[in-house]
C-alpha cells in the first residue's frame, strides 16, 4: 500500500495530467492545489539545478526559453541521483536531438563546456607528475606508453567557435558579432582550484581527446595527424607537461610511473 | 605518415618534448602557473540547495506540451546577436 | 545529543567563504547539505575542510530518502558515509520525508502518511542509517502541505516512536512546525507542547514564503528565502525557555543575502539562546 501510494505520488509529481494520489487531502484548499506545491518544487528545483550548471546557455536562450527547454529536459530525465552536481551530464547531448534548439546549433557545445567546468569543479585533488618518466622509457615502448590525464581534464572540439561563445556568455568578452565564424577547441582544466578554459588547436585537442578516452600515445598522435596534418608533438608533448595535465605515465609492462 | 613513421618520429618528439619543459613541476610552480592563467568560474555554486520550496506553485500546475511539435518560445538572450554565417536557422551538423 | 556546542550556527554557503574567513566569526557551528560536497575533490572540499579546523560542523542530508516505502539506496548511504568520515561532523541528519523512487530523485522533501507500516519503515531505515555510519543521527520533522486521509498517528507520536525505538535524536524545525500548522489550520503550539522536546538534539529556523490559495487561505512554503518569520521567534523562544540552550540553526538556501545579513540572523538567535542561560544561571 505504501508503496503503491508512493508509485502513484511519484507519477504525478512530474505530469499535470495525472490525478493526485488517492488518500492525499487538505484540510482547507482542495487537494490538487496543494498537490501543485510539490510539483513545483520539484520542477523548479531542478531547473533551478540546471541553470547553475548552464549558465551561459540560459544568457543564449534567454530566461524564458532556458525554462522552457530544462523543464521538457526535467519531464524526460529526472535525476538518478540525490547528487544534483552530476545532473545534467546528459543535457548537451538531449539539447543537440531537440528540434527547436536547432536553430542555435552551437548550444550544444556551449552546454559540454559548461557540463565539463562543473565536473573539473569538483574533480578528484590529485596532483601533476613531470616528464621525467618518459626519459627512462625505452624509444621502442613509447609508442605503446599511456599519460594518464588529471581528473579534472576535459576537452571539447566543435566547428563553431565555442570558446568565443562561451567567454562572451560567461562575462569574459563583450557580446558581439562574430566576424570570423571558424570552429575552435576548448581545453578545460584545473590547476589549482580554479577551473580554467583555454582555446587550444584541433591536432592538440584530437591528441588530448584520444588521451581521455586512454589511448596510448603512439594512438593519440595518430589521431591528431588524422586530424591536423601540421601536428607538432613536440609541442603538443611539450605543453601536456608545461601545462600540468598528465597524473601519470604507464609504459606498457612496467606499470605506472609516477 | 604510416603507424611504423609515427612510432619513429614519436622517439625524438619526445626527447625534444622532455627537453622543452622543466623536468621539475614544483607544487610553488604550480601555483604561478594557476595565478597567470585567467580562470574562469570561481563562483560555482552547490546544486543540491533547491530542497526548500521556491515558493511559487505556477510552474507546477502548467503543462509540458513539447511533443515535437508544439514549441511556443523564442529565444531572446544573446543568440540574436550572435548570428551563424547561416543566420538563426543555420543547420549545420555539430562535432564534437 | 551532538557534538555541536549550544549556540547559533548558520548555512554556510560557498560564496560566503572569503568573509566568513576574514574574521573569527561569532557564530558555534556551520552546516551544509550532505549532497553538495560529495563531489571528489576540489574547493568544496577544501572550504569545507578549511572551516571545520575553526568552528564544529553540522552535515545535513536531503537525499536519504529515509521515508522510502522502498529500500535505501546503499551507494548513497555509502557516500555520505565516506563524506563523514573524511570530514567528522559533530552531527549528522536527515528528515522524516521521501525523495527518491524507483531510482527517480525528485529534489524534494515529500511527506508520508503516519501509521504502523510506515513507522516500521522508518525505523529500519534509520537503524540502517546508524549501523552504516556508526553514529547517531537525528531526524526532522518535515514542512507539509497534504495530508494523508490514512495517517492514524500524530507527526509528534511518529517521530517520538522513531526517536525510541532507533535511539536516534530528533531535529526541530520550528519554521516547519508553523508552516504546516498554518497549513493545516492545527495549533503550533499544542504540537510544540506534545513534541518530545528532551529528543531535541537541534533546532531550525527558517524563511518561509506566504500566499493564498483559492479559498483565501494563507498556505505557507517552506522557502528558506528570507529572514526568520516574528511568529517563528516567538515559538522558538517559548522552546528554549523549556529546553535551555540547544544548538540552533539558521537556515538561507534561496536568494542568499550577504554573510552579514545571515551573521545577523544567527546573532538574534544567539541572544534567545543566551537570555535562557542568564535565566538558567
Amino acid at each position: 500500500m505504501f508503496t503503491d501510494l508512493q508509485r502513484n505520488f511519484s507519477n504525478a509529481l512530474l505530469d499535470p495530467d495525472h490525478v493526485v494520489p488517492s488518500g492525499v487531502t487538505a484540510r482547507t484548499a482542495a487537494a490538487t492545489e496543494r498537490f501543485a506545491i510539490y510539483r513545483n518544487n520539484v520542477i523548479v528545483g531542478l531547473v533551478g539545478a540546471l541553470r547553475s550548471r548552464f549558465p551561459a546557455v540560459e544568457k543564449i536562450v534567454g530566461v524564458d526559453y532556458f525554462a522552457a527547454v530544462a523543464r521538457v529536459f526535467v519531464s524526460g530525465h529526472p535525476p538518478r541521483s540525490p547528487v544534483l552536481l552530476e545532473y545534467g551530464d546528459d543535457f548537451a547531448a538531449f539539447l543537440e536531438r531537440f528540434e527547436p534548439a536547432r536553430e542555435i546549433p552551437y548550444l550544444p557545445d556551449v552546454a559540454r563546456i559548461e557540463s565539463a567546468r562543473v565536473r573539473a569543479y569538483h574533480a578528484a585533488d590529485d596532483t601533476a607528475c613531470d616528464a621525467s618518466g618518459l626519459v627512462s622509457v625505452a624509444p621502442d615502448r613509447l609508442p605503446a606508453t599511456r599519460l594518464i590525464l588529471r581528473d579534472a581534464v576535459a576537452v571539447v572540439r566543435s566547428v563553431h567557435p565555442v570558446v568565443t561563445i562561451w567567454a562572451m556568455n560567461s562575462g569574459e568578452r563583450p557580446v558581439e558579432e562574430i566576424v570570423n565564424w571558424a570552429g575552435e577547441c576548448a581545453l578545460i582544466v584545473r590547476p589549482g582550484r580554479d577551473v580554467v578554459v583555454r582555446q587550444i588547436d584541433g591536432g592538440a585537442a584530437s591528441f588530448i581527446a584520444a588521451l581521455r578516452r586512454g589511448e596510448s600515445l603512439g594512438v593519440a598522435v595518430e589521431s591528431a595527424l588524422a586530424d591536423d596534418t601540421d601536428f607538432n608533438t613536440t609541442q603538443a608533448v611539450a605543453d601536456l607537461f608545461a601545462h600540468h595535465l598528465v597524473a601519470s605515465i604507464e609504459t606498457d609492462t612496467a606499470g605506472s610511473i609516477q | 605518415m604510416s603507424v611504423q613513421s609515427v612510432n619513429l618520429a614519436l622517439a625524438g618528439s619526445v626527447a625534444a618534448a622532455v627537453a622543452l619543459v622543466p623536468l621539475a613541476v614544483s607544487a610553488q610552480g604550480m601555483q604561478k602557473d594557476a595565478e597567470k592563467e585567467k580562470c574562469y568560474g570561481v563562483s560555482l555554486k552547490g546544486q543540491n540547495d533547491c530542497a526548500a520550496g521556491p515558493g511559487t506553485t505556477c510552474a507546477g500546475t502548467s503543462k509540458v506540451d513539447y511533443q515535437g511539435n508544439a514549441w511556443k518560445y523564442v529565444a531572446k538572450g544573446t543568440c540574436t546577436t550572435m548570428k551563424t554565417p547561416g543566420g538563426m536557422g543555420s543547420l549545420e551538423p555539430t562535432k564534437s | 545529543m551532538t557534538g555541536l556546542p549550544r549556540a547559533a550556527g548558520a548555512t554556510f554557503k560557498t560564496e560566503h567563504f572569503s568573509d566568513i574567513r576574514a574574521a573569527r566569526q561569532p557564530v558555534g557551528f556551520f552546516e551544509v547539505h550532505a549532497e553538495n560536497y560529495m563531489g571528489a575533490g576540489g574547493s568544496a572540499h577544501a572550504e569545507l575542510a578549511s572551516l571545520r579546523d575553526d568552528y564544529a560542523l553540522s552535515i545535513h542530508g536531503v537525499g536519504l530518502s529515509i521515508g522510502s516505502a522502498g529500500p535505501l539506496d546503499r551507494e548513497h548511504l555509502a557516500r555520505v558515509k565516506a563524506l563523514c568520515a573524511r570530514h567528522e561532523p559533530d552531527s549528522f541528519s536527515e528528515h522524516l520525508a521521501w525523495s527518491t523512487h524507483d531510482s527517480a530523485y525528485f529534489n524534494d522533501l515529500l511527506p508520508l502518511p503516519y501509521t504502523e507500516e510506515t513507522l516500521a519503515r522508518v525505523i529500519a531505515h534509520v537503524d540502517e542509517v546508524q549501523t552504516a555510519l556508526g553514529r547517531r543521527m537525528l531526524l526532522e520533522n518535515p514542512a507539509t502541505y497534504v495530508v494523508f486521509a490514512e495517517s492514524d498517528i500524530p507527526e509528534t507520536v511518529f517521530l517520538e516512536e522513531i526517536a525510541r525505538r532507533t535511539g536516534c535524536g530528533l531535529l526541530l524545525d520550528v519554521n516547519n512546525v508553523f508552516v504546516s500548522a498554518v497549513n493545516h489550520q492545527t495549533d503550533a503550539r499544542a504540537y510544540l507542547s506534545a513534541f518530545p522536546l528532551e529528543r531535541v538534539g537541534e533546532i531550525h529556523l527558517a524563511g518561509h514564503d506566504e500566499a493564498e490559495d483559492a479559498n483565501g487561505d494563507k498556505v505557507l512554503i517552506d522557502a528558506h528565502g528570507s529572514p526568520v518569520s516574528d511568529p517563528v521567534w516567538t515559538l522558538y523562544t517559548e522552546v528554549i525557555a523549556r529546553t535551555g540552550p540547544v544548538p540552533t540553526l539558521v537556515e538561507w538556501d534561496n536568494d542568499v543575502p550577504s554573510w552579514e545579513v545571515l551573521k545577523r540572523e544567527a546573532r538574534l538567535a544567539q541572544a534567545v539562546l543566551d537570555a535562557a542561560e542568564r535565566k538558567a544561571a
